[in-house]
């Protein structure tokens, strides 16, 4: 009866909200609270300026570098891509449309493992399509990018998707009657709807790329300096029982991953007002 | 269905043949080939190409190589490991699931968005990071690792291990599916049935269970297929022995990089066909959820407007 007395806003006549209630909060504290709170509490054992050596090395910055740069540049290509799928799934009838809508969420579906070969096998330079290339897909960072391309692809389509088939039509018939060219309204009319949807699947695909491992390793081939992305670096530091180095970089994936979080909690709550306002 | 057709409306003067004009809310045709050929070259690249690829490799070296692979003794536990790994950790996940959906959907707190958000913690946690937490907490230098090890209880490089972190990785899923249903449905039709004298487990099984039913079960086959596919967390965790802490994906990566990899192709292409059903599946309870929507709302507006 305690959580009941103090946190509801409101008396209702439904029951078991202390028990529902507080089964969930045992349960998120023992299984992600104490354990990640542990991370944090590790490095407290690091002096500052150990923690900063042991983050700043140049094995570290280029490992940051790579990662950050192929996750941004992934998201990019799959905003840019995934508002085109969204776009002609909505709109347009065409063959095999419901099997491309349902193959989306592949690689929600495939594990990252099952990914990570099947792209090597693509891309290495005796691969499906690698020897074809002039140039090295594989082993590069080009590489990290595609499979982040490819674990990334869902996010931007499921959020901007919805968005798009509530579009009232009205306002695009409305703009095209007081003259504007089609891709005037898309512009001014429909692009500024989506955006924040987008802007949001942009974030989700970012955030998953920075913490993406399976995929990655296998295409990566995981030179230091060159093709070894941060995860990895994590899973080194642990297997050379470094758990103060491995824990110290794993605190900065983390603090970014947080940072992320709250950028698309924030997106997501002026997406709402904005539809809001709208509807 | 794009293209309105507006029998009157185009203007035929003397002399110029009447032109099929296009509707003022669609695209040029070539424009809308342009950007069905962009959409399905993307997806062919990165997403067909992959899928097509590893049955290809699977099968690339005939049955035999790929039914050997499947039945040798190491990816046989392999299977076991992943199956024991998920019939642990999605019924738990399923609990969960349920119990924050009900407080969060049915009842107005202080503090529901930061239990929102630490629903969706997991998401954002990269899988190798989760696999660190567990071996902080029961490793050998962690909290509670010596207590553990005195009592001969092995957590990590053991499957206990492998199941929290699977535990971890997928507790959002079911969770996620039914909270926004939930809160769509509203509580009073749950009210109805206390006021009617239904007590709580009555209510929940005869009014709150039917009405999220595909929703859970799309929450269900969702936590399955990634505690099945689930690399990095777990590899973190496992320890890779041979024969005991290996999952179904840890067992690929060791096999290929061992260069077996039509073996190695074989084993994942189980877990393809897993993702496989899993979409089918998708793809079926959404067309559920959509017509219970649908028929919910037409209740609603009969409700409304008695005619």
């Amino acid at each position: 009866m305690f959580l009941r007395r103090t946190l509801l806003k409101r008396h209702s006549v439904l029951p078991g909200f202390d028990l529902a209630l507080g089964f969930a909060l045992l349960y998120i504290s023992l299984i992600v609270l104490i354990p990640l709170s542990a991370a944090f509490l590790k490095t407290f054992t690091l002096t500052w300026q150990q923690f900063l050596d042991a983050t700043t090395t140049p094995r570290v910055m280029a490992s940051y570098r790579l990662t950050f740069g192929a996750s941004l540049l992934a998201a990019l290509l799959n905003a840019v891509f995934g508002l085109i799928v969204a776009w002609v799934l909505v709109r347009y009838q065409f063959p095999s449309k419901r099997l491309i809508d349902a193959l989306v969420d592949l690689p929600f579906a495939l594990p990252t493992a099952v990914a990570g070969i099947a792209l090597t096998a693509i891309w290495a330079q005796n691969g499906s399509l690698g020897q074809h290339l002039p140039f090295k897909v594989s082993y590069t960072p080009l590489g990290v990018w595609i499979a982040l391309v490819f674990i990334g692809l869902p996010f931007v389509v499921r959020t901007v998707q919805p968005v798009l088939e509530d579009v009232n039509r009205e306002l695009e018939e409305a703009a095209a009657t007081l003259g504007a060219k089609r891709w005037q309204t898309f512009r001014h009319v429909v692009f500024p709807i989506v955006m924040p949807a987008l802007l949001t699947g942009f974030a989700l695909a970012f955030a998953r790329a920075l913490g993406e491992y399976g995929s990655v390793i296998f295409i990566a081939g995981n030179m230091p300096m060159v093709s070894e992305i941060t995860p990895l670096l994590i899973i080194t530091k642990l297997e050379q029982y470094d758990y103060a180095g491995a824990t110290a970089i794993a605190v900065v994936m983390l603090v970014a991953a947080f940072g992320l979080l709250l950028l698309i909690n924030l997106l997501q709550s002026w997406a709402r007002k904005r539809q809001g306002g709208l509807a | 269905m794009n293209t309105v057709a507006l029998p009157n409306a185009a203007p035929t003067r003397a002399g110029t043949a009447p032109r099929r004009i296009r509707g003022a809310t669609t695209e040029a045709p070539w424009v809308r080939v342009l950007l069905i050929g962009l959409a399905l070259a993307f997806m062919t690249l990165f997403l067909f190409v992959p899928l097509v690829t590893v049955f290809y490799e699977a099968l690339k070296k005939g049955w035999d190589v790929y039914l050997a692979a499947i039945v040798e003794a190491d990816a046989l536990s392999a299977i076991k490991l992943t199956l024991l790994a998920a019939v642990i950790s999605v019924p738990l996940n399923l609990v969960f699931g349920i119990a924050a959906a009900w407080a969060i959907a049915k009842f107005e707190f202080h503090g529901k968005n930061l239990l929102l958000t630490l629903i969706d913690l997991p998401f954002s946690v990269s899988p190798v990071i989760a696999g660190l937490i567990y071996v902080l907490v029961f490793g050998l230098q962690g909290w509670a690792g010596s207590w553990f090890i005195d009592n001969d209880l092995k957590i990590i490089f053991a499957v206990p291990g492998i199941v929290l972190a699977t535990v971890f990785v997928t507790f959002p899923f079911v969770a996620r599916e039914l909270i926004p249903l939930m809160q769509a449905q509203g509580i009073e039709q749950e009210e109805a049935a206390r006021v009617l004298g239904a007590n709580g487990w009555q209510m929940f099984r005869r009014v709150t269970l039917p009405n999220v039913k595909w929703a859970l079960l799309y929450g269900v086959i969702l936590c399955n297929a990634r505690a099945m596919g689930e690399f990095g967390a777990v590899s973190v965790v496992s320890g890779h022995i041979r024969g005991q802490t290996n999952t179904l994906p840890l067992h690929i990566e060791i096999v290929y990089n061992e260069y077996q990899f039509a073996a190695a192709f074989a084993v994942a292409s189980l877990l393809a066909l897993l993702a496989l059903v899993t979409l089918g599946l998708k793809y079926l309870v959404e067309q559920r959820v959509k017509s219970q929507l649908r028929g919910d709302s037409d209740r609603h507006e009969q409700a409304k407007n008695p005619s």
